[in-house]
């Protein structure tokens, strides 16, 4: 009898069940669309950060006969910018600004988001009316004038118009790790938890934060589009970036006069931004298809 | 439904209260004494202490929040620096030229997201839906302020077709519904209409395809009802979720307007927000982003009173 059993048992399968988010990344790698956006993001950043090491022209230097070269120009294969600055140099150099300044905000607001939403949703009551009625206050400016409305009165600059999208975007963060909380609290497990002696922190760091981290990645992900076009709108608008330094929206305000000279050239940087913000909206819309496992 | 008018309309008052405190806070934010703002250049010291008493600067901020609050209720917004003009004119007066454009814009918008987002609904995972999705997102990842250069670059510079910049021949602020007029409000409209395009696209072929999916549905095709009376059906279950999101975006259009603003130099609050920044214009800067909010705070209420109104089920909940 104990024999058979232990044959059974030898029996057992032998491959473990798949995880969630091992079955996750495997349906997001077999999404062509999100790993070739993945791709083109990889290829962004990896250029951005290795711009010193690709011996590339220099992004400072201009020159004031070589101004506004065409697109395939020998030597200038973006052709040039208004001061005769090389346009492939500046946009790859520019990367590493206009990305920090489109992302980090998110991530900032992610961290901030998560904690007050996990806070309110977990502890309920009037801590919860607190933030959350707060949060509604922010709700009642459309998203751009909230960002312009901060960044105009701050003033320009780099870590002011990152501190107003910041501002921005805490709130939506908020309210969405608010309503998963929510719902991931009053699941068994939880009450297990609880039931078992573990306090409120070990609670919602151990337990709840694993839960609801998913949707709000996912969220915040296609965030980064949208911070993505505000970073480089206040760019634009003059209140990020400052003259030289090469930033993708403060290229296409400065090359806005030059539209009639050599249109294409002009255009380019906002190709970069459009690139970007595309790709993270498909990987977000990739990586909320793949976590829907029940379809 | 009266009642719940009535309940909507005490939920707004907090909400405006604070709206009206953040935009009292801005210029408290900037850095520096706010008096810098209003003094000229070369102000003896008297002055600059006849002007702090005169403007206030020098009470506790609560009270004057509460001052300006209760100018602001009774219209006083300020008089713009840069003009000496009372802000609340010189604003209302640009807002009408934001709304002419945000109008404009979501027909448009609307209009082609609406009819989008149902054929893709309807005809989900065929060819027809992928081409939908894909213009759905390529229309919310656009810069829509890249968008009104390329058309420009287009429709301007190289074909020649439609004015680049302006609201009218000549510069001139007068408006007339005619082409000579219309001409410059198309690009602007166009570039607008982008993101709400692809968000109410995106909203419409999901809301669609949950209606279709559902066992009311079958129930109506097992009757024999017969395709277009099913797709009546559909429209209706769709409609009060598909007008919020419409609601919202109008509201998007007309608060977030000073990019598109300031590429094409359209006349409108947008354009009033950037000179306000730039010329350090804060009583100007304030009023416009305080009106702006109150019209978007106010657009949200219609928006849900519009709801209740085409939807039983939000009242009774």
């Amino acid at each position: 009898m104990s024999a058979m059993t232990d044959s059974a048992l030898q029996a057992a399968p032998t491959t473990k069940a798949r995880g969630y988010w091992s079955t996750v990344a495997r349906r997001i790698t077999r999404d062509k669309v999100s790993m070739a956006c993945a791709f083109i993001l990889v290829l962004i950043f990896a250029s951005a950060l290795l711009a010193p090491w690709l011996h590339l022209a220099d992004p400072y230097q201009g020159s004031m006969i070589r101004r506004l070269r065409h697109i395939g120009t020998p030597g200038y294969p973006l052709g040039t910018d208004e001061l005769g600055r090389d346009m492939l140099a500046r946009l790859i150099d520019g990367g590493r600004l206009s990305l920090i300044v489109g992302i980090l905000p998110v991530v900032l607001a992610f961290v901030i988001g998560t904690s007050l939403g996990l806070v309110a949703g977990y502890v309920g009551g009037k801590l919860n009316t607190a933030i959350m009625r707060t949060v509604d206050v922010f709700y009642a400016f459309p998203s751009v004038l909230l960002a312009i409305a901060i960044s105009g009165a701050l003033g320009a600059g780099i870590v002011n118009s990152i501190v107003s999208l910041t501002i921005v975007f805490v709130p939506q963060i908020t309210r969405v790790a608010e309503s998963v909380t929510t719902g991931v609290r009053n699941m068994d497990f939880v009450e297990a938890a609880r039931a078992s002696g573990a306090g409120p922190f070990t609670i919602m760091r151990v337990h709840m934060l694993g839960n609801v981290l998913g949707p709000i990645f996912v969220y915040a992900t296609g965030l980064i589009s949208v911070s993505m076009i505000l970073a480089a709108g206040l760019s634009f608008l003059g209140l990020g970036t400052k003259p030289p330094e090469p930033e993708w929206g403060l290229m296409l305000n400065t090359l806005r006069t030059a539209i009639y000279v050599n249109p294409w050239v002009a255009a380019l940087p906002g190709a970069m931004i459009f690139a970007v913000s595309i790709c993270f909206n498909l990987l977000s819309d990739g990586m909320r298809s793949a976590m829907d496992i029940r379809n | 439904m009266f009642a719940y008018i009535a309940r909507r309309i005490v939920y707004v008052i907090p909400i405006v209260l604070s709206v009206a405190l953040v935009c009292f806070l801005l210029v408290h934010i900037t850095p520096g004494d706010p008096l810098v703002a209003v003094l000229p250049a070369d102000a003896s010291q008297e002055l600059a202490a006849q002007l702090r008493t005169a403007y206030g600067f020098d009470r506790p901020l609560p009270v004057q929040f509460g001052l300006w609050l209760w100018r602001a209720l009774h219209g006083d917004l300020g008089s713009s620096i840069a003009t000496g003009r009372p802000v609340l004119s010189e604003v209302m007066r640009a807002v009408s030229n934001t709304v002419m454009l945000a109008v404009a814009a979501a027909m448009i918008g609307f209009t082609l997201g609406l009819l989008f987002g149902l054929i893709a609904g309807y005809f989900r995972d065929t060819w027809v839906d992928k081409v939908a999705t894909s213009v759905a997102i390529a229309g919310v990842s656009l810069p829509h302020y890249w968008l009104g250069m390329v058309l420009v670059i287009i429709f301007s510079v190289q074909l020649n077709w439609l004015p680049a910049v302006g609201a009218g021949p000549g510069g001139s602020g007068a408006w007339a519904w005619d082409w000579e007029h219309l001409r410059y409000l198309v690009l602007p409209a166009i570039t607008t209409s982008v993101i709400p395009m692809g968000i109410v696209t995106r909203t419409v072929r999901a809301l669609t395809g949950d209606i279709l999916s559902q066992d009311f549905v079958e129930a109506l095709r097992a009757k024999g009802l017969r395709e277009t009376e099913v797709f009546r059906h559909v429209v209706k279950n769709a409609a009060p979720t598909a007008l919020a999101v419409m609601g919202l975006q109008l509201g998007y259009m007309l608060g977030g307007s000073i990019l598109i603003e300031t590429v094409f130099s359209w006349p409108g609050s947008g354009l009033l927000l950037n000179s306000a920044i730039f010329q350090r214009d804060l009583p100007l800067l304030q009023g416009t982003i305080l009106v702006l909010a109150l019209f978007f705070v106010l657009l949200n209420l219609l928006v849900d009173i519009a709801q209740a109104a085409i939807d039983p089920r939000i009242k009774r909940s």
